[in-house]
């Protein structure tokens, strides 16, 4: 089970911030997150998003263990 | 050291606390970062952070700057979740031998807080909300010490 994130704009077009998804590695949790919500789906992938891996900036593919923590994370704003 | 903090906080208290103590310290900067109204346009400002990462993103980014204006330390607090109009969204103090240090190095890391920083920021009008991304301004004000 990965613990996946969102983050601002991909967390309200999501409607949830946090959840447990079962998924070896981030192809297969990209498509099963897809596969439940295609508008999200399609965020995901979108320009500047990038994707934190136990809260390292992964670009690539990434096999996920148990308990990995997945995170979203749209264009940053700043402070 | 940075502190995310939750709810509203007094930066005079933490620019005394920063201060108290040094013997070795010729100047201390220090800058306020107020949330604006907008004339009645700006009812909140959301900020999010990803704990474990925006908070070592900064610390990172701050001991870089440490070493480049050589220092002697740092207070950064930056408030998340909801904040009101006139409530202070970030503070930073710098502690050097001479001015010119510390001025800068106030300077510097308020510029990356401000365009860099690993934050999504939501606007609360009266039309609703808006997530927004930095100005050009930002971006080039940052870009002034690349």
């Amino acid at each position: 089970m990965a613990r996946v994130l969102l983050f601002g704009r991909l967390a309200d077009l999501a409607g949830w911030r946090d959840r447990l998804v079962e998924a070896s590695s981030l192809a297969s949790l990209r498509d099963l997150l897809a596969a439940g919500d295609a508008a999200l789906g399609e965020a995901l992938t979108g320009p500047g998003v990038q994707v934190a891996v136990d809260k390292v900036v992964v670009r690539g593919e990434a096999s996920l263990a148990a308990a990995t923590e997945v995170a979203f994370l749209p264009p940053m704003s700043g402070g | 050291m940075i502190t995310l903090v939750a709810e509203p906080f007094e930066p005079g208290e933490i620019l005394t606390a920063f201060c108290a103590g040094r013997d070795e310290t010729g100047a201390v900067a220090s800058f306020v970062g107020l949330a604006r109204a907008e004339r009645g346009q700006a009812l909140a400002l959301e900020l999010e952070a990803y704990p474990g990462f925006t908070d070592t993103a900064i610390a990172a980014f701050a001991d870089e700057a440490k070493a480049r204006f050589e220092l002697q330390d740092y207070r950064i607090v930056h408030r998340i979740g909801r904040i009101a109009p006139g409530e202070a969204i970030v503070f930073v103090a710098t502690a050097a031998g001479h001015r010119r240090a510390a001025f800068e190095a106030c300077d510097f890391l308020m510029d990356y807080l401000k365009s860099r920083a690993p934050f999504w920021k939501k606007e609360h009008g009266p039309d609703g909300g808006r997530w927004i991304e930095p100005t050009a301004q930002d971006r080039t004000d940052a870009q002034r010490w690349d």
